[in-house]
This record gives C-alpha cells, structure tokens and sequence, in this order.
C-alpha cells in the first residue's frame, strides 16, 4: 500500500475533470458552493479581488478558517501557500487539506524558487502562462494546472491567453520529431522528458484548469471550448448578487458548455457580475500572473 | 457489438472511454437522457458525488437511469459511481438506489490517505493495481451480492447480477481487466434479450 504516489495525486485531480472549483471564505459560502455542484472549494480568508483591494502582504490563510471549511463539506477542500512557503505548505499538509494551490495569488514567499512538490503527500496545482512554466512545475511535481489569468480582475483576456499558449504550444512539440524536443526544451526551459512524455500522450501529463478572471457562465464556456479540463471561478461568485444562482448557473455552463440555447437561458437575470478591471490599466507590478516564473 | 455508455457529466470520464474501447466495444460518452437508449450498458465514473448528482437532477437522468437498471442492462460504477448505485448510504440519502449495498463516503480519509494497492478480485484478475482516491467502501452487502474484492477486510469489489461497483479507478490504470469483466456482463445481457 503505497500514498502520495503520482498517479494517486494526479488521479485526484482527473476525478475532478468536468468540474468547478469555488473560491470560499467561511462555512456557509462553502456549502451554498456545494449545493450548487462544485466539484471542490478553495479556502481562502479573502477571495482574490479583496486582496487586491486590501494590499500589504497575502498570506495562507487562518487555519480556523480552513478547518471551519474542511468540517462543513464532504467535497475535497484545496488552500493556498505562498509560492516558495515550505512551512506554509507543510501545515496545510498536517491539517488535512486536499489539495495546495502555491499560488500567486498571495505574496511570494521566494522570488527564485518554486516548492518541491514531489517532497509531499499532498498534491498541488500550480498556475501557468506558458507550456515552459507548466512543465517546469510538473517537473516540481504539481499534480495539476491551472492558467494564471489575471486573478480578481472578472476580465477573462488573460486565462484566455495563458490556456491558448499552452495548448498551441503542446500541440507544437507533439507535432515535432523526437531529434527537435532537446532544441524546444531549451528555448521552453522546459524539462526535456516530459517534453517526450507530452509527445507520446498526445497531451499534457496532468489536467489543466481555467482560473483568474472567469466571470460569468460564458466566461466558463468559453474556456471549456479552449480545452480546459475544468474552472475555478475565484471572485465571480461570492462578489455576485446572487451567489447560489451564479453558482448554479457557472457549474451547468461547463458542464454543457456547446449548448449555448442553455448558456442563454441560464446566463439570464443573474444579477451584475463583478465590475471587473481592465487588464491595461493594471501596472506591471500589479499584475499577480508576473510573480512566478 | 455492443456500445458500452459512460455517464458524461463530470468526471474521469474520457480514460473509461479509452479503457472500454482496450476492450473492443464502442464507448460512448453520455450527455444527454436520449442518449441513454443507444446503449447496452453504462459506467458511472469516478468524480465528486454530489456535482453529478446535482447535474442528474437537473437533467432529469434520474428516472432514465432507474429505467435502465429496470431493463436489466449492466451497469458499473468506480467510486463516485459505486455511491449513486448503492441502495443506502451512511449519513446521506441514497442516489441511483439499485445496488442492495450500504456504502460510506470517504472512508478511508481525505486525499493525503488516498493509496495505490495490489488486489485480487475473483473472476477478473490475481493482482489488480488500484488506486483509492478519497474512496467510498461497501460497508454491508445484501444476500444476493457476490464479494469480488475485499482491502484490509473492507469490501472494495462486489457485483448483484446485473451491477458492477468498485471502491477504486481502474480507469487511471492502463489495466482493463475489471472493464473486460463488466463488456462480457454487457455482452451477455443484450445476447440473453436477443433470445
């Protein structure tokens, strides 16, 4: 009997394929999230829009917070560490969290290095702008991706992006020939047998989700369209007015996200998203998706 | 030949496909209710519980599901799957409510429990590599249920006639032993509604 194996941390995020993942900051929102049919939540002390607003350093958040969290559903709960936080990461691990996000959505802890993953039982997911970065966390060992996006902006442009390069870009070295992947692993600064592993499945090795600006159920469409495995929505639903519905509404949009008679019909009298945050007027240092690498 | 469905609603839902179409069958990845009448059987995969049952109702699978288990046709559910066929769950209401099995959700703990392990599973293989995730198991199994597997004495594999439920994923395994087993459960009931 063996834990923490690849496919068993993998495999858990296969499980959640299809499915969206909800921001929550106590025990109620995360029931209203699993009512609505979120396949896991993401406990968090403030959704990423609030942190934005908040300024100062973001941290993991209040262990009480998580643990109100974990007792109130039986659907699996996923927190965030600091990029980099190994203790951040370890406590999330001792108390019983399912899946870690490093996330930079919180402040690096570590400006130069990611964690090592592999070290952990737990598994992680980690964000990526291009197939460089994915692969270079998969090499870490993250079990699962997400896009970067441009969390807490409701402003879709850039998850849009960051899965578009990934997925062209996949489909470049799956086009390639065995003799050209060193070459591409070099300019990628992407591990070179994963390169191969990525040629051989036809895919990327682990799931890769939407996340950072999905605001209403086409937001989670489209992205579906452009072959996400499955969404986060982070600050679209708690900062919309009527968060059950919305909720409700998002999860059956990526379910069927090409019966677009449905999307019309559920995408009706939700209520104002978020206002959202056009992507130019945020400086270079604003933009979260920058940290990392 | 057969077609072999797999309830499509959230899920591992593409790695069933590719195990049953290993097997020689066509696998159909089922969407929408009226799809449902293309099929000889049907997998529930392993997923979150509570999302397909929430996506279920809304579509109105539920009574096309009891339908199809009321035609006799097979079907196999691996984890998620496993708890909407079970007639009773502990501390919830059951789902599907076919299979004469009480299972517990999350049995064996939350995902830094989750584990691989060697089986045997009677009838389908001496040594199956399954992977547990945050698994359900059957914790009493009715007087016509048939024990295929057991793990540190809990029921992990069992079948009653024309259902097939598992704790674990044979989908995240490139071993299709067990979804060999459940095309010949297929096979045979459409062969038997021919005669």
């Amino acid at each position: 009997m063996k834990t923490g194996t690849d496919r068993v941390k993998r495999g858990m995020a296969e499980m959640q394929k299809g499915g969206v993942i909800m921001d929550v900051v106590n025990a109620e929102q995360a029931r209203i999230a699993e009512e609505a049919g979120a396949v896991a939540v993401m406990a968090l002390e403030r959704v990423p829009s609030d942190i934005r607003a908040a300024g100062g350093v973001a941290r993991m958040a209040d262990p009480r917070i998580i643990e109100e969290v974990l007792n109130a559903v039986s659907i699996p709960v996923m927190a965030k560490a600091r990029i980099g936080h190994i203790v951040e990461a370890r406590v999330l691990e001792a108390m019983g969290v399912d899946y870690i996000d490093e996330s930079e959505v919180l402040t690096p802890a570590d400006e130069e290095y990611h964690l090592y993953k592999s070290d952990f039982t737990v598994p992680f997911v980690c964000g990526c702008r291009d197939l460089g970065e994915a692969a270079r966390r998969i090499g870490e060992g993250a079990s699962m991706l997400r896009t970067k996006g441009e969390p807490g902006t409701g402003n879709i442009v850039e998850a849009v992006r960051h899965m578009r390069k990934v997925n062209g870009q996949v489909r470049k070295v799956v086009g390639m020939n065995e003799d050209e992947l060193m070459t591409e692993a070099k300019l990628l600064g992407a591990p070179f047998e994963l390169l191969l592993e990525i040629k051989r499945l036809g895919r990327l090795p682990v799931v890769n989700f939407a996340a950072g600006g999905v605001a209403t159920p086409a937001d989670a469409a489209l992205m579906m369209q452009l072959g996400a495995d499955g969404v986060f929505v982070g600050s679209g639903i708690f900062k919309s007015e009527n968060p059950a519905k919305f909720a409700r509404a998002i999860v059956e949009a990526t379910t069927h996200y090409q019966d677009y008679k449905l999307i019309a019909e559920l995408s009706k009298e939700l209520g104002a998203p978020m206002k959202g945050i056009e992507i130019s007027s945020l400086s270079p240092e604003n933009r979260m998706q920058e940290r990392g690498w | 030949m057969v077609k072999v469905g797999v309830l499509a609603l959230q899920g591992a839902v593409r790695e069933h496909i590719r195990s049953v179409e290993e097997c020689g069958v066509e696998g159909i990845a089922i969407k929408k209710v009226d799809q449902l009448k293309e099929v000889d059987g049907l997998i529930l995969p392993g997923g979150e519980s509570t999302a397909m049952r929430r996506l279920i109702d809304k579509y109105g699978f539920m009574d096309a599901l009891k339908e199809f288990a009321a035609e006799g046709k097979p079907m196999f559910g691996t984890c998620a799957g496993l708890i909407l066929l079970a007639k009773n769950l502990v501390g919830h209401e059951p789902h599907i409510g076919v299979m004469d099995i009480t299972v517990e959700r999350n049995s064996f703990g939350r995902q830094v429990d989750s584990f691989e392990a060697d089986l045997a599973i009677k009838d389908v293989s001496d040594n199956f590599p399954a992977v547990f995730i945050r698994a359900p198991h059957i914790v009493e199994a009715g007087a016509e249920v048939e024990i295929l597997s057991k793990h540190n004495d809990r029921i992990v594999a069992a079948r009653e006639g024309q259902f097939l439920g598992c704790s674990f994923h044979p989908e995240l395994t490139e071993n299709h032993d067990i979804t060999a087993y459940f095309v010949d459960m297929v096979k045979e009931a459409k062969a038997k509604q021919l005669v």
